[in-house]
């Protein structure tokens, strides 16, 4: 057993958290900065923290993730990191030529009270930052929140620093997709363009960190939103903005920035969740649904109903982030699947709970923030045995020890491909978590079915 | 001339050629500093190696490849071994960043056997804890931590705000061991801002080890010829397979600081009469304190490549003398290497005169360098990624070293003879007639350069500019680095092979390891996949003739 000395009974724990369900802020911000075009990330801190945040995201994506640190010595820990943030803005624009820097900070840096702001005023003053370029920051301390906080700190500051209300017309719909994969924002564009309508999407991470072999290497890749793209997002009739931990701050701001009205909905992973997307958008945009989604989505309907034995009462374990949590549960439960267990080290907060209570019902057993980690997690599975579990790479130790079937879903990924470019969003993407879903099961059947039970067709 | 002296001189052009070509790019102050860590190599007769400046702080705003100390002390040296329990104090990303990352394999001794590495443990520092302090938090999860795993050892690791905010987990380890004595307790200043790379937590982590756990237990296995390895990880396996040719040498391997290793193999690991040094940059440290301490002479060894792994295992046996056993290492040698030679010549024959080069670590970069030279393939460029001046120039060079202000805040022990356990293990005079007989080397590193061509480029803690400027002007048939790089050099269409995780692969060190190597590098540099960058059309993009509908 890989997780030994895992105990089936629960005990208190109030300090140690063993094997969590969530990282720090910063590696979520410097992946929603790669989702700008031409911008180079930055991380204040030790360099200890860009190489961790650089190392996960290019583990999962299997792609190059490029972004700078400020080195922090004990000399800049003690003195502040103005000369260090200084120096780099001047290297950076001078070596790597990018558009746009997004600065995030670290603990070490929160900790110290480097006024961010404040250092790039100076280094604009002191003419580090070229003529027509860009240097936005946010703060992203390690100490409170999440990842997920951290993509959500990230993506409001692109709104505080770039969009701007000038009050021409644009035609154009925000769409603020959360932190999903870069798959999942290529499907979210294709839906908006077969529905006819004029999207500015972002951040989005499409075709910068899932971008082909080309045989150059390309330090900016040709996706990302483009500056211009995120400064227009001010001038746009209406913000839809997916998942409420990762996304809603950003498109609140740019309603009391700019005056953009917005509604936030779930992730639109799973039929219902998709269903309110389209639909919101339908009416927003005042477009009709084409048959090419109506195809699509029926086809969901098609394998949900023709599948759905083996859909029927399996009961799931799902350990994860809050927005994904709330509509893969969601979808589940669409399918008749029962939902055992849902945990995230994000302080998602009540509503979450009461989000995912809607779906479920009073049995699921709900925890977030402090003290829910995977240990707890795997205690859970212990005491009663779900027939899969959904989540991250790390979850496959507890599926190894339990001989349960994980679905891969969440971050990191480490150990497969096919996120990087096979959406789990929009209808096609739950098309792709059935045939997941499908496989794991039937595989699984496959393998202990007896002789003489040992079935054909399914 | 001769034609070798040619070449060292057309190579060094190119070299010079490249240097240039890089600085120039960089804003003054930024290429005055680097100038002086890009260095084209120039042996001298005496094995005499160009200076280079190294182990210098990295400059803000770099794509550098270098982590924290917190890296080398959590992950490096104290993450291979199985049973000290591993809590990480700080917010919640540092320990989730070094959870199981570095492929170090272990193999306890029992199907039940502790095992903590698949565990990732941390105190999750929030705001509370960071402005009231978060020694209460640490002290509670410690015992949490004790009642529900049992552990004998466990270890404290500090991340940045520890140091910041004044946490004193020296002084929690103090109070917790008082309360729970049979745990042996013990705390890391290891916050990522110390130093200027992993290395400083490599020395921090040497200290503790050294101070707190060496030299705890006098009971030790019983066994013939006892010796540590210090400085192997077990990336891999590597540690195994190690530990399978020691084994059939009839030797005994006591203690590996830290692959495969548990507390109670530190904990009496200076009752054993030799050390030997893998990774200098890493672990030397350990050696030397040791040495003083103990009497417990070393030198240096490297089990990376099947030609270092037979010269590594004579030194060892020579330095133990028994006739029985050399004949025995030999025996193993012979047999071993007949399967090594089958396949390096059938691998050589397809990679002979391709050219690599490696950027990683403190020692990788020079130890991997005996594989490709194996398989008749040559190194262009190396750098380290964290080592010091006396890793590039050797040992020699060490009183010279200036010390800066980010070394004098590592603490450096003073270490002397212990009173009643000082026991040398060879007189004076064994030694010197070792030394000269057998050129063992005790206390000394040669360093990469002296054993690389006059010609070649070092560069020291490279970035990713440099990087780039290499691949275009070498044009090299394999680069060796980790992660972050991996996927920068693909897309450019040449196959990078990472040599902190292996790729997932391994083990390289030792006989076996050779034989995985070889074959790995035959699979990257002869691949049929990168033929495929361009498509058919962008090969022969003219028109000829045309399928238009007849309208």
């Amino acid at each position: 057993m890989l997780l030994r000395h895992t105990p089936e009974t629960l005990t208190d724990r109030s300090a140690l958290t063993v094997n969590p369900a969530k990282t720090c802020q910063p590696v979520g911000a410097m992946y929603a900065a790669l989702g700008i075009h031409n911008c180079l990330p930055h991380s204040h801190g030790s360099q200890g923290c860009c190489a961790y945040h650089r190392s996960a995201l290019t583990r999962h994506y299997k792609d190059p993730v490029m972004a700078t640190t400020s080195s922090f010595t004990e000399g800049a820990s003690v003195f502040g990191g103005q000369a260090n943030l200084v120096e780099a803005i001047n290297n950076i624009f001078a070596i790597y030529g990018p558009d746009i820097v997004a600065v995030h900070t670290t603990c070490l840096s929160e900790v110290i009270g480097d006024d961010l702001g404040q250092i790039i005023n100076k280094a604009l003053a002191d003419g580090k930052i070229p003529k027509g370029k860009r240097v936005i920051h946010t703060n992203t301390p390690s100490f409170k929140g999440s990842h997920v906080t951290g993509f959500a700190n990230m993506t409001q500051s692109m709104v505080q620093y770039l969009s701007e209300h000038t009050g021409k017309g644009t035609g154009q719909i925000n769409i603020i997709p959360g932190f999903v994969e870069p798959s999942d924002m290529a499907e979210i564009k294709r839906n908006l363009s077969m529905m006819g309508i004029k999207g500015v999407l972002f951040p989005d991470t499409s075709e910068v960190v899932n971008g082909p072999l080309d045989g150059r290497f390309h330090m900016y890749p040709k996706g990302g939103a483009t500056v211009s793209q995120i400064t227009s997002a001010g001038d746009s009739a209406f913000t839809v903005s997916l998942g409420r931990t990762a996304s809603l701050s950003a498109a609140k701001l740019l309603d009391t920035k700019c005056g953009v009205p917005f509604t936030n909905l779930d992730l639109p992973i799973g039929i219902s969740a998709m269903d309110a997307f389209v639909d919101c958008l339908r009416k927003t945009a005042g477009v009709s649904v084409p048959d090419s989604i109506m195809v699509e989505r029926g086809q969901v309907v098609d394998v949900m109903t023709d599948m759905h034995q083996y859909f029927y009462g399996k009961k799931a374990a799902l350990v994860g982030d809050p927005d994904q949590l709330v509509s893969l549960v969601q979808f589940l439960t669409d399918m008749d699947m029962k939902i055992l267990y849902v945990v995230t080290g994000t302080p998602a907060g009540e509503k979450f709970e009461e989000r995912i209570r809607s779906f479920t019902g009073d049995d699921t057993v709900i925890k977030y923030g402090a003290g829910a980690d995977m240990f707890y997690f795997h205690q859970l599975v212990k005491s009663g045995k779900p027939d899969l579990i959904f989540g991250n790479t790390y979850a496959k130790y507890i599926a190894r020890d339990e001989d349960i079937p994980l679905i891969r879903i969440g971050f990191p990924i480490y150990d497969r491909v096919g996120h990087q470019y096979f959406p789990v969003v929009g209808y096609r993407g739950a098309m792709r978590l059935m045939e997941k879903i499908l496989n794991a099961v039937m595989d699984r059947q496959d393998r202990d079915a007896p002789e003489e039970s040992f079935e054909l067709v399914m | 001339m001769s034609t070798n002296s040619n070449i060292a001189q057309d190579d060094t052009a190119v070299a010079q050629e490249v240097r240039e070509l890089i600085l120039k790019k960089y804003p003054a102050k930024v290429a005055r500093k680097r100038a002086k860590q890009i260095i084209v190599n120039q042996i001298e007769d005496n094995d005499q190696a160009p200076e280079i400046m190294a182990n210098t702080r990295t400059i803000p705003g770099i794509l550098t490849m270098r982590g924290c100390a917190y890296a080398g002390c959590k992950g490096v040296v104290l993450g291979p071994t199985r049973d000290i329990l591993q809590i990480t104090h700080g917010p919640i990303g540092c320990g989730f960043y070094s959870w199981l990352t570095r492929r170090n394999q272990t193999r306890p001794k029992t199907a039940d056997g502790t095992n903590f590495m698949p565990y990732a443990m941390s105190t999750d520092m929030q705001e509370e804890e960071i402005i009231f302090g978060g020694e209460k938090k640490l002290k509670k999860a410690i015992e949490e931590a004790i009642s529900l795993f049992h552990p004998k050892a466990i270890g404290i690791f500090s991340t940045c705000p520890v140091g910041l905010i004044g946490d004193d987990v020296h002084a929690v380890a103090r109070e917790m061991e008082e309360k729970y004595p049979e745990v042996n307790i013990f705390g890391f200043s290891c916050e990522g801002y110390k130093g200027v790379s992993q290395s400083a937590g490599h020395h921090i982590a040497n200290n503790k080890v050294f101070s707190k756990v060496v030299g705890q237990i006098e009971q030790h296995v019983e066994g013939e010829y006892r010796f540590n390895i210090l400085g192997e990880y077990n990336i891999g396996g590597d540690a195994f397979e190690i530990e399978r040719i020691i084994e059939r040498c009839g030797m005994t391997l006591h203690s590996t600081f830290s692959g495969n290793s548990e507390y109670e193999e530190f904990a009496s690991a200076h009752t054993v009469d030799l050390n030997v040094v893998m990774c200098h940059r890493s672990i030397n440290y350990m050696a030397d304190m040791m040495e003083k301490r103990y009497g417990i002479p070393w030198f240096k060894i490297s089990f990376i490549g099947a030609e270092a792994t037979a010269k590594s295992l004579r030194k060892i046996a020579a330095y133990f003398g028994a006739p029985e056993l050399m004949e025995k290492v030999e025996k193993v040698i012979a047999e071993e290497i007949y399967h090594v030679e089958a396949v390096r010549q059938e691998v050589k024959a397809r990679c002979e005169g391709k050219t690599a080069m490696l950027f990683v670590g403190g020692s990788r970069a020079h130890h991997y360098q005996d594989l490709f030279t194996e398989i008749g393939m040559k190194t262009v460029s190396a750098g380290y990624e964290f080592a010091h001046r006396d890793d590039y120039e050797g040992r020699k060079v060490i009183p010279n070293i200036v010390v800066d202000a980010d070394t004098r805040n590592i603490e450096e022990l003073t270490v002397e003879a212990d009173p009643t356990r000082y026991r040398p293990r060879k007189t004076a005079g064994e030694l010197q007639q070792l030394e000269q007989r057998e050129h063992m080397g005790f206390n000394e590193y040669l360093g990469m350069m002296a054993e690389m061509k006059s010609g070649d480029l070092i560069i020291d803690d490279l970035n990713h500019h440099e990087a780039e400027v290499l691949m275009e002007k070498y044009k090299p048939d394999i680069f060796c680095a980790g992660i972050k790089e991996k996927y920068v050099i693909q897309k450019g269409g040449v196959p990078l092979k990472q040599l902190h995780s292996y790729d997932y692969s391994g083990p390289y060190a030792g006989f076996r390891g050779a034989i995985n190597f070889y074959r790995e590098i035959d699979r990257m540099v002869n691949s049929n996949v990168f033929r495929f960058i361009k498509a058919p059309w962008q090969k022969n993009p003219e028109l000829s003739g045309s399928y238009a509908w007849n309208r």
